[in-house]
């Protein structure tokens, strides 16, 4: 079932049909041996769980399971972390609560991996069926709460559905366009005997999804590329998921033509790379915007035409251009902008296709415009001797080596990882980006160091977001996990104060974060070195001495108020109104 | 404009709430949802009618909907030469003086009176929602207690089912 692509294992591989494996070491036994018995089948290597009276008896199964358990110190965290490790190992990520508020505590975790198309296998707690609906103790409806940001959910009424139920959540999650399964465990249902452990054939027909693009429109993309005189790809989170990076590569090279990336969509091709003009979207590159609005040939590949990148704006974005959209989902393709060539499958086989058929564009006066843009509005900052936030990121990029892994909290600090930050290649940096989850940091750091313990890990975050998941110090010293926290500290909610200065008349509401703890102190209390930077000239030292320190370190960077983020295209603003660039 | 749209669902729970809630959310106003068991044991059909100017929107929640795991396929009768059918069960004030008045509209729309007693009597109507419209407003000058109307339900004519189209 699993394959390997470039070095990572992919729970889904679009070219073989699902087969069963009859090799299920399962045994006969109650349902919370068999369920964990089937989950070691498929391959789950750690379960991001937090226990609780639903799930006392499978917590009891647990210790005979040779299944890892990571315990963090919020429910939040649970599923945070394993969307994490999806997005980090392309396998499916675990995790558990229990009934009622454990499972309630899980549901922005959900509809963030929803909103992100990340595999998740969500277990839930439940009070047992005969007490279902009677508003018991610890009861929620979780599978009622969770629909609209679920891909499909489970309340299991019959242990014997156990194998089969857990057997289809991995095949809905991974497949197709992935997303969050739940499925929801009464506690009776997890104590009862199930005879037959052996999961029968994933038999779904109502469940389809695309995989290899129907060849003619390949064809047709081919020659609308190769007549076009102004091609962009608009390449997104589908081209990671899907493992198209390489293939992407390969044809933006062979053809020389222009790519943006969004901000899930980052690390598909490599920073720096000549053909890659750079983010595009609210925060994005003025080149990589005015790229897309001048544009005559849009090739989008696994994007959704989010609203952070078209501003909200769908009949203003990209209006001279005719649109290639290859997209797994079906839904997609015409839910924003106006398809011309739509091609449903897989963005790896699709591009595979497509350069095998494509001719290379002759397009120096494009190139020349586009080069002309990026030396007149180059990503850049004012060094002004303070200590600017970009510089901690490139630096980090420079000290961190290659593989380093950054994940990032959500606001300012994030926008800057994203522009400034040098991400090589595809499952390198993970961020909460449809949902914008402040809190998402720090989890998705233990999810992506227990996915890879030898790897470096960055968590880039701000004070503001740091302290709704702070708690997670304490997980990441239990399991001796190494990240090295990368605090930007500027004492306010960064981004808020920025849109209020921008668009408020700088009437500054609820954003001073008064009464901060010192940041080092709560880390030496978990036994966390800390080291405070305060001026550009410490970063290197810093970073330098944090990696040379084996366990987790935290960094307090004291940085600005007044930093903001640019460029900016103000939402509901055309690229031409962009701030911090004079187009 | 009216689109009916005819759903086949895998019979589980929660699936009509998961479309109803679905369509709801992308902004339409259902005008009747009629759900039953259909030739097959575990399939049900649902028949939607909603109305939508847009036909860009309505195909996107078609397409939402085709997403949802136990949602089998999603016809839009619309265009199709179909049959659509309504049930209404109209309880009408029926004193002597009136009763009579009232059985001769019964009649003329070919329902029929399935109850009565001394104050009221029970209308059962079938056909397309024009017919009860119109029966209602004339059964309105003898004072309706109460009406309940399944919404519609369609069908294609001709040999071909819905499954196949």
């Amino acid at each position: 079932m699993n394959k390997l692509i470039d070095g990572t294992l992919i729970a889904r591989d679009p070219e073989t049909v699902w087969e069963d494996e009859e090799s299920l070491s399962a045994t006969a036994g109650i349902g919370a041996k068999v369920l964990l018995d089937v989950l070691a089948n498929e391959g789950v290597e750690v379960i991001f769980g937090y226990p609780g009276g639903s799930l006392l008896t499978l917590y009891d199964a647990l210790l005979d399971s040779p299944i890892r358990h990571v315990l963090p110190r919020h429910e939040q965290t649970c599923v945070h972390a394993a969307d994490a490790y999806a997005r980090i190992s392309g396998k499916v990520g675990v995790c558990m609560a229990t009934s009622g508020p454990g499972a309630a505590n899980l549901v922005t975790g959900i509809a963030n991996a929803y909103m992100d198309s990340i595999p998740i296998v969500i277990i839930t707690g439940q009070v047992p069926t005969h007490l279902l609906g009677s508003d018991s103790f610890q009861e929620v409806d979780i599978t009622g709460m969770t629909f609209p940001i679920t891909k499909h959910s489970y309340l299991v009424k019959d242990a014997e559905d156990i194998p089969r139920i857990v057997k289809e959540a991995f095949h809905i999650a991974g497949t197709g366009r992935p997303g969050p399964v739940l499925i929801d465990l009464p506690k009776n249902i997890i104590a009862a005997e199930v005879t037959d452990p052996r999961p029968p054939k994933v038999s779904l027909k109502s469940y389809k999804f695309f995989t290899k693009g129907n060849s003619g429109q390949v064809e047709e993309a081919a020659k609308a590329l190769a007549q076009s005189k102004k091609p962009v790809v608009y390449a997104g989170g589908g081209v990671i998921t899907s493992g198209a990076g390489p293939v992407l590569r390969e044809l933006i090279e062979k053809a020389d033509i222009p790519v943006v990336t969004t901000l899930m969509g980052i690390g598909s091709v490599p920073s720096g790379h000549t053909n890659l003009l750079g983010m595009v979207g609210m925060h994005g590159t003025i080149t990589a915007n005015l790229a897309v609005n001048d544009c005559d040939l849009l090739i989008a590949v696994g994007v959704r035409f989010d609203d952070r990148v078209t501003s909200g704006l769908k009949h203003r974005f990209a209006t001279k251009a005719k649109v290639i959209h290859i997209d797994i989902d079906p839904a997609e393709i015409g839910k924003v902008i106006r398809t011309q060539i739509p091609i449903v499958g897989d963005a790896r086989l699709v591009l595979e296709e497509l350069f095998q058929k494509v001719i290379p564009p002759d397009i120096p006066e494009w190139w020349e415009q586009l080069r002309r843009w990026q030396k007149e509005y180059p990503l850049q900052y004012e060094q002004d001797g303070h200590l600017n936030p970009q510089t901690i990121l490139e630096t980090m990029g420079k000290v961190g080596g290659e593989n380093a892994i950054v994940t990032t909290d959500v606001g300012q600090h994030q926008m800057w990882a994203a522009q400034f930050y040098p991400v090589r290649s595809s499952r390198q940096f993970i961020t909460s980006a449809g949902l914008g989850t402040m809190g998402f940091g720090f989890p998705a750091a233990i999810g992506a160091q227990i996915a890879k313990p030898d790897r470096l890990v960055f968590l880039v975050t701000g004070d503001g977001s740091f302290q709704m998941n702070i708690q997670e110090l304490a997980t990441t010293v239990q399991y001796q996990l190494p990240i090295k926290i990368i605090l930007m500290n500027n004492g306010v909610l960064g981004m808020v104060r920025q849109w209020q200065k921008m668009f408020y008349n700088e009437r500054f509401s609820q954003i001073q974060l008064h009464a901060n703890p010192d940041f080092i102190k709560v880390a030496e209390a978990y036994g966390i070195p800390g080291i405070r930077v305060e001026s550009p000239e410490q970063v290197e030292t810093a970073l330098q001495k944090a990696l040379a320190i084996p366990g987790p370190v935290l960094i307090d960077f004291i940085i600005s108020p007044d930093e903001v983020v640019l460029p900016m295209v103000p939402p509901g603003k055309a690229i031409t109104e962009i701030l911090g660039g004079n187009v | 404009m009216k689109h009916t749209l005819a759903v086949l669902v895998e019979n589980k729970p929660g699936v009509l709430t998961h479309i109803s809630g679905l369509i709801s959310r992308r902004a339409f106003n259902i005008e009747s949802i009629a759900a039953g068991y259909t030739e097959e044991p575990d399939m049900t059909r649902i028949t939607i009618v909603v109305e939508a100017d847009d036909e860009y929107v309505l195909e996107q929640v078609v397409n939402q909907l085709s997403k949802l795991i136990d949602v089998i396929k999603i016809i839009d009768l619309t265009g199709q030469d179909r049959v659509h059918r309504e049930l209404a069960l109209i309880k009408v004030t029926a004193t002597p003086e009136t009763r009579a008045d009232i059985l001769n509209i019964v009649e003329i729309f070919r329902a029929h009176v399935v109850d009565v007693n001394k104050e009221t009597v029970i209308v059962q109507l079938t056909g397309e929602e024009r017919k009860i419209d119109a029966m209602c407003e004339l059964l309105e000058d003898y004072g309706i207690r109460e009406i309940v109307r399944t919404g519609r339900i369609a069908i294609c004519r001709g040999p071909v089912s819905a499954k196949e189209v």
